[in-house]
C-alpha cells in the first residue's frame, strides 16, 4: 500500500480487502452504513459494497453478536462492530457463552468465523463507558482469539488475518493511535499470533501491546539516553500468547516488565508474570513487574492521565527492575 | 379492522392472513386456534383449513406416542442414574410434533433444550439428545445434517441465532423457513425481544414458536407477562396467534401457515402454542412445592394423545392392529434406547482439548500434551 496510512484507514482498506475477495463476508454494526462508523473505519464500505454486505443494525448488541452468529451458521463470515468497549457488556453471553463455545459444543462440526471489532482503551477524553480495557475477559475464555495491533500495518494485516481465521477473534483496536501513520507492507510477515520484537535490547524487556506499545516505544527511547538498552516486544496475540519469543528475550535480559491499561490486578500481566517466572526463573535477575491502571473504574477523563501508565510509569518500573 | 404493520405493509403474494391475525388490539379477544377438541371432535377454523388423510393422522399419532415413550424411558433413565438430569417434554408432543411436522427438509430449527419431539421430526437419532443428558458432550451432533441445531441452555439465546440464520437465508435468495422454539419464560429475556426486532426490521423469515407451557420453573407465566404472549407481537409489527398446543392438527396448520407466510418474504410470525408442562422442569425440580396437583390433573383432560386417538376411534381411522403396533414399536424404540444409553461410553477425556478451536492453538495444544504426559505417568507407575 502506497505511503503512510492511519492505522483508521489501515482497518478501513483491510475491511474493504475482505468484502472484495470473499463474497461471505458482511459487516455489521452500529452507524457503520452512511456514517461510515463513529471512528470512520467504515467510511464508504456501504456506498461500495450495498446495506446488503455492511449492515446497519438495530441499537442492541447482542442482537448484533446473536445474528452474527446466525449469519456464520448459514455460512456467512460477518465482521462485528461494537461501537464502544464499554458497549460490549450486553452481548457478554453471546461471547463467551455462544460464540465461544458453539464449537467446541458441537464437536467440531460447526466453525464460527466471526470478528468483533472493538475500539478499546482510554486516552482520548471521553465520557464514561468510552475507555475501558477489559482484554482479559475475552482472553480468559476458551474459544476466543483475542488480537490487538499497535501500527498500521499490523492493524491492516491482522484483522485481514482474523477475517480469514475460522474461529471467533475479538479485535481490539487502540482508540487513541487510529490516527498514528504507519507505512503498511505488501504482505502480512508475521502469523496472527505471533509477538513482535519492536525494538531490540539487551538490559530488559519491556512487553506490551495496542496502545501501550508506543509509550513503550518512547520509554526505551529516553532509557537509551541514560545508556540503558530495552527491547520492547509488541505482545500483538493475548490468547493465545507467543511464549516463545517472550521467553527467549526474557532469558537473554534476565528482566521484564508488562504494560497495559487495564487494571494490574488479574490483568493480562499477571499471566504473564507468572509464565515467565515458570520458564525463565534461573534467568531471572529480578522478578516480573507489571505496570498498568490501577483497580478502579476508568476515571474521570481529566484524571485518566494519572490513571493510564506513561513514559515515567514504565522508566519507573524499569529502574525499580534493574536495582534488583 | 386491519392491522398496518411494517411486515404486513410489504407482504408480497400473501398466502391469506387469516382474520385471527387481525386480533391484535387491546381490547381483542384471545382467539385459542383448534382443530381438535379434547374430546376428539374435528372442528374447523376458518382461517386453518387442513386436510389430512388417513394415514397422516395415524402417523402424527405415532409421532405422538413414540416421542411420548422416548421421554419417559429418558426419565426412567435419569432414575436409574444413567443421566444426569432430564427436561421432559411430558404434555407438549403435540405442540413439537405439529411444528415439527410443518417444517420443509431445508427449514431449520433452532431449539431450546426441550424439543425432543422436534428432534424426533429432524430425524435426529434420540441417542444423539441423551449423550448432553449423559455427560459425555454438549450436544455433540451435526446441525447441518437434520437442519436441527444444538439445544441451547442459556434462555432465549438461540432466538438470535435464528434470526441470523434466517437473514442468510434471505440473502442468499432462498424459500427456506426457519422456526426458533422459546418457553413462556424466555419471552423476558433481552435476547428474544432483541430477535423480534431484528427480524422485523430485516423481514427474516423466522418463526418464533413460544410454547406457553405454564411454567417457568416454579413461577406462573403471570410473573411474565400481562398480556396474553401473542400478543407481543404486534408491538414488533408482526403477526401473532394463539394456538392450542395440545392438538397436533392446530398446530401444523397453523405452523405450516406461518412458514410459508415467513418463506414468501413476509416476515416472522410469533405462535404462541398454548400448552402445559405436565412434569417437572427438570428431575431436579419438585413441582409440588409450587403448583396444585388440580391443575395438572385438568391439563390431563386435555391430553393430546387422548384425543388424537379418540378421534381415529370415533371416526374408524384406525384399528386395535395399528394401536397395538405403534405400541409393540413404542416398546422397541424404548430398549433401543436404553440399551444403546447405557452402552454409551465415556470419552476419552482428552475431549476436553478437542474442538476448543478449530485452527491449532498454542495454549491449548501445551495443556494438551501436559495433560497426556501426566495420565501417563499414573500408567507407567511413576506417581504411586
Amino acid at each position: 500500500m502506497a505511503g503512510q496510512l492511519s492505522i483508521a484507514k489501515a482497518l478501513n482498506e483491510a475491511l474493504r480487502k475482505s468484502l472484495e475477495n470473499d463474497p461471505k463476508t458482511v459487516l455489521m454494526g452500529e452507524d457503520i452504513g452512511k456514517l461510515g462508523g463513529v471512528f470512520r473505519i467504515t467510511d464508504g464500505l456501504q456506498k461500495d459494497f450495498g446495506e446488503d454486505r455492511v449492515i446497519d443494525t438495530p441499537l442492541a448488541e447482542s442482537g448484533i453478536v446473536g445474528t452474527a452468529i446466525g449469519l456464520a451458521l448459514r455460512g456467512y463470515r460477518p465482521v462485528v462492530e461494537i461501537q464502544f468497549d464499554g458497549f460490549v457488556y450486553p452481548a457478554f453471553d453471546q461471547i463467551v457463552s455462544q460464540l465461544a463455545k458453539m464449537h467446541a459444543r458441537a464437536l467440531g462440526h460447526v466453525k464460527l468465523p466471526v470478528t468483533v471489532r472493538i475500539p478499546y482503551a482510554g486516552g482520548i477524553g471521553a465520557v464514561e463507558h468510552h475507555s475501558e480495557s477489559h482484554e482479559a475477559y475475552f482472553a480468559h475464555t476458551a474459544g476466543l482469539r483475542v488480537v490487538t495491533p499497535s501500527s498500521a500495518h499490523d492493524a491492516h494485516w491482522m484483522l485481514r488475518q482474523a477475517i480469514e481465521s475460522d474461529d471467533p477473534v475479538i479485535f481490539l483496536e487502540p482508540k487513541r493511535r487510529y490516527w498514528d501513520k504507519g507505512e503498511v507492507g505488501a504482505a502480512a510477515d508475521l502469523g496472527l499470533h505471533d509477538a513482535r520484537v519492536v525494538r531490540p535490547g539487551a538490559d530488559a524487556t519491556l512487553i506490551a501491546y495496542g496502545p501501550m506499545v508506543k509509550v513503550c516505544l518512547e520509554a526505551a527511547a529516553a532509557a537509551e539516553e541514560d545508556g540503558r538498552r530495552l527491547e520492547v516486544i509488541d505482545l500483538r496475540s493475548l490468547t493465545p500468547v507467543d511464549f516463545a519469543t517472550l521467553e527467549e528475550s526474557v532469558k537473554r535480559t534476565g528482566r521484564a516488565v508488562v504494560v497495559h491499561e487495564a487494571p494490574v490486578f488479574l490483568g493480562m500481566g499477571a499471566e504473564l508474570a507468572a509464565r515467565l517466572t515458570e520458564r525463565c526463573f534461573y534467568h531471572l535477575e529480578a522478578p516480573v513487574l507489571r505496570v498498568g491502571g490501577y483497580f478502579a473504574p476508568y476515571p474521570p477523563s481529566r484524571v485518566e492521565e494519572a490513571f493510564l501508565p506513561d513514559l515515567d510509569r514504565v522508566l519507573d518500573a524499569v529502574d525499580r527492575a534493574l536495582a534488583y | 379492522m386491519t392491522v398496518k404493520s411494517t411486515a404486513r405493509a410489504r407482504k408480497k403474494a400473501a398466502p391469506g392472513v387469516p382474520d385471527t391475525l387481525r386480533a391484535t388490539g387491546t381490547d381483542a379477544q384471545p382467539e385459542l386456534v383448534q382443530l381438535l377438541t379434547p374430546e376428539g371432535e374435528r372442528v374447523e377454523h376458518p382461517d386453518y383449513p387442513l386436510t389430512t388423510t388417513p394415514e397422516e393422522l395415524r402417523a402424527l399419532y405415532r409421532d405422538l406416542v413414540l416421542v411420548r415413550r422416548f421421554d419417559g424411558e429418558a426419565t426412567a433413565l435419569q432414575r436409574q442414574g444413567e443421566l444426569g438430569l432430564w427436561a421432559s417434554l411430558l404434555g407438549q408432543e403435540a405442540a413439537q410434533v405439529g411444528s415439527g411436522r410443518a417444517m420443509r427438509t431445508g427449514d431449520y430449527a433452532f431449539p431450546t433444550y426441550r424439543e425432543h419431539g422436534v428432534a424426533w421430526c429432524r430425524d435426529v437419532d434420540p441417542l444423539n439428545l441423551l449423550g448432553m443428558f449423559r455427560g459425555v458432550n454438549h450436544g455433540g451432533w451435526d446441525p447441518n445434517e437434520k437442519n436441527f441445531h444444538l439445544y441451547t441452555i442459556v434462555i432465549g439465546a438461540q432466538t438470535l441465532h435464528a434470526t441470523g440464520y434466517a437473514m442468510g437465508i434471505t440473502k442468499d435468495g432462498a424459500d427456506d423457513a426457519v422456526i426458533a422454539y422459546f418457553g413462556d419464560g424466555a419471552s423476558s429475556q433481552g435476547d428474544v425481544n432483541e430477535a423480534f426486532t431484528f427480524a422485523s426490521v430485516y423481514n427474516a423469515p423466522v418463526v418464533f414458536f413460544c410454547q406457553n407451557n405454564q411454567w417457568a420453573i416454579s413461577e406462573p407465566t403471570t410473573t411474565q407477562t400481562k398480556i396474553p404472549l401473542y400478543r407481543r407481537a404486534s408491538g414488533f409489527g408482526f403477526p401473532g396467534v394463539r394456538v392450542d398446543g395440545n392438538d397436533v392438527l392446530a398446530c401444523l396448520a397453523v405452523t405450516r401457515w406461518a412458514l410459508d407466510h415467513a418463506r414468501s418474504g413476509n416476515g416472522p410470525v410469533l405462535i404462541e402454542a398454548f400448552t402445559y408442562r405436565m412434569g417437572a422442569h427438570t428431575t431436579s425440580d419438585d413441582p409440588t412445592r409450587y403448583r396444585h396437583a388440580e391443575e395438572t390433573e385438568a391439563w390431563k383432560a386435555k391430553d393430546p394423545i387422548t384425543r388424537l386417538r379418540a378421534h381415529l376411534e370415533k371416526e374408524g381411522l384406525a384399528d386395535e392392529e395399528f394401536f397395538a403396533a405403534v405400541d409393540a414399536e413404542s416398546e422397541q424404540l424404548g430398549l433401543r434406547v436404553r440399551e444403546g444409553v447405557r452402552s454409551m461410553p465415556d470419552p476419552d477425556p482428552t475431549l476436553i482439548f478437542d474442538h476448543v478451536y478449530s485452527e491449532p492453538h498454542a495454549q491449548v495444544d501445551e495443556e494438551r500434551a501436559e495433560y497426556i504426559e501426566y495420565a501417563a505417568s499414573f500408567e507407567a507407575g511413576e506417581n504411586h
